[in-house]
């Protein structure tokens, strides 16, 4: 309402803010539980787990869920519950990753273009224009393919395919900041353009690419998932969820669980982050935000 | 209860707002009057609450916002007490209102005829193709070429256009009340000027009473019969124009026409110290009391209710030896 | 003669606007041949409505915009020619307030590096002198040593207000251009920041372009005026000359449209009638003439010249009231 001096720190106030808006939103809370779970089980994986998740034993394959194999073994003879458990932390190193390039490849490209403008705007935008004619799993198969099948260049072609959102973003923001008066002050008061642009403009455009990732944690996972599970990502022995899916395949029929838990996995932790996503989206809504 | 407005009674008006922050008491037992054909100024600073006043006339706080308490006598109809639909009935129709930005009021994909039209048919329960005529007079009042205007979309209208097109729409209904909420502060001087005086002439030939509520005092010099002045959500001081002006009584108002610059003064301005207050926690007794140059043990304690000290002339301070207190209700 | 600190002339500042490929380029002549001088030691207002091109102005004699062609002389340099150190020189020397309190700071910044931020490109020192030359700064504008620890968003609009001009005079500059410094406070507040404005620029010796379209701060404030009309000045002037004997018709109008906080003062109603033309395309001939009241065939087809018409008072008008 009205704008009087309040006393604390925007940060503090921000997080107060959040934590108000987040306790009346019941989906956001949901999907934050599944994400903290995930995030519990990922750094506790070897204490949780119960067996190798890559030993081979072929004298007990293809068991079905008991209470000694919670979810049964693969046709390697593998404890499948040991393996989800440790593919999650495949997958939030995954996230994590393609988050810190694509976040900085993105924000870079884009503060840039939108900063100078002209000339410059218009080559990176087209580059970036390149990138998102193809749809980007069909790319990020393309690169994987030619990359060779492994972690790091799964990561790196996840990586290569989604940063176009937050370089389009951060444009977008920078645009919009560096014509605002506190950056013309600068301006006036004789600082030069990369002064500005990474001191000034930049760290304006990082909250906005952070919600965005936040947002987009889900589909890096299905992304991932999906080069697994086309054989273009994680090599086994390394428990991957994609991976497990299909390792399943063959065996959907009369095996079930080797193909289901892991999916139930993948389907769980992305609802959890869309939700959470979406929560957060929300949530920094300028009008839920007065 | 005996009423002080034959057309409109506000009275122990109090709407809060809940944000992360707490309770935000926007408005605290505001008291407000007004007769027929009046012209009623409703002034004070930001956060003072005058925009809210307003929107709770109408009913139109939305949430986190909601009316506590109070009364708001209408034309004798009760408006807090009404049903929504009976409401819809009152607003727009009996009462309408025209906001600052005249622009982001109006429907930027509908053309302006159509805009029109549709509160009129609104009102007479007719289609809007049948109410042209009508709009194209309405449009002529206002001092727009209906030619033009009829089939334009604001956006090909000036901010000055714009506006007449808003009081165009807001009479259209023949009110008895419009709403004014800082009609012309979006506007350049000499635009603001054409817009109050074509006010003023609507008001002459419709007849209706005119709410205008503005942080100018040279507006209100210049428009308004009778004067509001509030702050921190209360209402502070009552009375004509001329006697507000001249014998301002609450050290509010006295300070804030020393801080007002004109043409012609070239002495010093004189400033109100301390800054408003933060309505989540507003100060005891007087809100205005650790701002208030004639302070005294009373104002900390209890707060001042709004009583006639002068024929025509209220006002909320215990200068003026006001018995007793507003209850406060937790 | 008095000192002049800033001479402009013929300044134009021109925006083009694309309109269609197949049209000819038009553009928004946002500043048409401007010419002014401004007093050491004064405060120069320049009054206008929206579109008149007072903000413009104000920036390009800055260089935040680069102006399309015309001269700008500080302390007798010509500053559209100065490139690298002479220009950060100058440009220290010259500062600015913005009009919006709220957003002329920046967000996420501490209330000492956004006053420190110039010191750290001009001067070499460290971050100790700059510490006590904030708290100096601040004292001198009303502030607290404690504030230099908060954030923006802690401060009320006038608080706000007093931080940019803290910014601005730590740079101990000459001139300040101040852009509607009050318009977006109220009039309490108002009236205690210009009141400090007035203070500190007798103290500092410094020189002030005041943009605002509010009349009644001018009387005020100003020592000389100059009134502009679509991108032009149309009159110009001591203030007094100016506001007792209004020259051009549109500064007459101006000034009876501006409302009188006194209920009691009747006045002849004289209103100014129509709409303010664009910039992009001005009426032909002087610019006021659809909306004066005194035109004739020579004001629609004729454009009029800036003429002395009273010792130091200058109009643009063929009949000068």
């Amino acid at each position: 309402m009205e704008k009087t001096a309040k006393v604390s720190r925007p940060f503090m106030d921000d997080l107060k803010h959040t934590a108000f808006l987040w306790r009346r939103s019941r989906l956001t809370m949901i999907g934050s539980v599944i994400i903290v779970i995930f995030l519990l089980i990922a750094a506790f994986a070897p204490l949780i787990a119960p067996y190798s998740p890559v030993e081979q034993n072929l004298s007990i394959k293809l068991q079905s869920p008991s209470w000694q194999h919670l979810f049964g073994t693969d046709q390697f003879g593998r404890d499948i519950f040991s393996r989800v458990i440790t593919g999650s932390r495949t997958a939030l190193w995954i996230i994590f990753l393609v988050s810190v390039i694509s976040g900085s490849i993105g924000i870079i490209i884009g503060v840039t273009a939108g900063y100078f403008g002209g000339i410059v705007d218009e080559v990176l935008m087209r580059i970036t224009d390149m990138f998102l004619a193809f749809p980007s799993l069909v790319l990020a198969m393309a690169f994987a393919a030619m990359l060779g099948p492994n972690l790091t260049n799964t990561i790196i072609a996840i990586s290569i395919v989604s940063w176009t959102t937050y370089a389009r973003l951060s444009r977008a923001e920078a645009i919009k900041v560096k014509s605002q008066p506190y950056i013309e002050a600068i301006r006036a008061a004789g600082g030069g353009n990369l002064r500005i642009m990474f001191l000034h403009v930049l760290p304006m455009c990082i909250s906005p690419v952070l919600v965005q990732l936040t947002l987009r944690m889900g589909t890096i996972i299905l992304t991932a998932a999906s080069l697994g599970f086309l054989g273009l990502g994680v090599q086994p022995p390394t428990p991957e969820w994609g991976a497990m899916v299909s390792d399943g395949r063959n065996f959907l029929i009369d095996q079930w669980w080797i193909s289901t838990f892991p999916g139930i996995f993948i389907a769980f932790v992305v609802l959890g982050f869309n939700l959470l996503g979406d929560g957060i989206r929300d949530m920094l809504d300028p009008r839920l935000r007065r | 209860m005996e009423l002080r407005g034959k057309l409109l009674d506000v009275s122990g008006l109090k709407v809060s707002f809940y944000t992360y922050r707490g309770v935000i008491k926007a408005l605290d037992g505001v008291e407000l009057w007004m007769d027929s054909g009046e012209r009623l100024g409703v002034v004070g600073e930001t956060g003072c609450g005058k925009s809210v006043t307003s929107l709770a006339v109408m009913r139109l706080i939305e949430q986190p916002g909601e009316i506590q308490a109070g009364k708001v006598i209408f034309n004798g109809k009760s408006l807090l007490e009404l049903s929504e639909e009976n409401m819809n009935r009152v607003r727009g129709i009996e009462m309408s209102m025209i906001f600052q930005e005249p622009r982001s009021s109006l429907n930027p994909v509908m053309k302006v005829g159509y805009q029109i039209g549709e509160a009129i048919a609104k009102s007479k329960k007719m289609p809007i193709k049948k109410t042209y005529p009508e709009v194209r007079e309405m449009l002529k009042l206002v001092g727009l070429d209906p030619d033009r205007v009829m089939n334009s979309y604001p956006h090909e209208l000036s901010g000055g256009m714009s506006q007449r097109v808003m009081i165009g729409m807001g009479l259209a209904t023949h009110p008895k009340l419009l709403i004014a909420d800082e009609p012309t502060s979006a506007l350049d001087v000499t635009i603001q000027a054409q817009i109050l005086e074509l006010l003023d002439e609507l008001a002459r030939k419709m007849g209706n009473a005119v709410m205008l509520i503005t942080h100018d005092m040279g507006v209100v010099a210049e428009f308004c019969d009778k004067v509001m002045v509030m702050y921190a959500g209360n209402s502070v001081e009552y009375a004509s124009t001329v006697e507000l002006f001249e014998r301002p009584l609450h050290p509010y108002t006295g300070g804030l026409l020393l801080a007002v610059p004109r043409v012609g003064r070239t002495d010093e301005l004189k400033a109100i110290k301390g800054t408003v207050p933060d309505l989540v926690d507003p100060p005891s007794g007087c809100r205005f009391h650790p701002r208030c140059p004639r302070v005294m043990e009373i104002c900390k304690e209890n707060r001042p209710p709004l009583v006639q000290v002068e024929p025509g002339h209220f006002v909320a301070c215990y200068l003026y030896g006001n018995e007793g207190e507003v209850k406060e209700n937790a | 003669m008095p000192d002049t600190l800033i001479k402009i002339e013929n300044l134009k500042t021109y925006f083009p606007v694309k309109k269609s490929i197949l049209s000819k380029k038009l553009f928004v002549r946002a500043v048409d041949d401007v010419t002014m001088e401004i007093p050491r030691g004064s405060t120069f207002a320049v009054v206008g409505e929206s579109g008149s091109g007072k903000t413009t102005l104000a920036r390009s004699v800055l260089r935040l915009i680069e102006p399309t062609s015309g001269k700008i002389f500080f302390d007798g340099s010509e500053i559209l020619r100065l490139k690298g150190k002479d220009l950060l020189d100058v440009r220290r020397k010259m500062q600015i307030v913005f009009q919006d309190p709220y957003n002329s700071l920046h967000p996420r910044k501490l209330i000492k590096n956004i006053i420190g931020e110039g010191m750290k490109i001009h001067f070499k020192i460290t971050e100790n002198e700059i510490r006590d030359k904030i708290s100096a700064v601040l004292k001198e504008v009303g502030l607290r040593d404690e504030h230099m620890f908060r954030y923006p968003h802690e401060f009320s609009g006038g608080q706000r207000q007093r931080i940019a001009f803290a910014r601005a005079i730590v740079l101990k500059p000459k001139f300040i251009v101040l852009d509607e410094p009050t318009s977006a406070l109220d009039v309490s507040v108002q009236a205690m920041v210009l009141k400090m404005l007035k203070d500190i620029r007798a103290q500092e010796d410094l020189t002030y372009m005041f943009i605002t379209h509010n009349l009644s701060l001018v009387d005020y404030i100003a020592d000389r005026v100059a009134v502009m009309y679509v991108g032009e000045v149309v009159e110009m002037g001591e203030k007094n000359t100016v506001f007792n004997h209004p020259s051009h018709p549109y500064t007459d109008l101006l000034m009876a449209s501006n409302p009188i906080p006194d209920p009691k003062f009747q006045r002849e109603k004289r209103l100014l009638k129509g709409e303010i033309p664009s910039s992009i395309n001005p009426p032909s001939g002087c610019r006021f003439h659809n909306r004066c009241p005194h035109a004739d065939q020579k004001c629609a087809s004729q454009a009029p010249e800036m003429r002395e018409h009273a010792p130091g008072h200058f109009v643009r008008c063929h009949y000068p009231l």
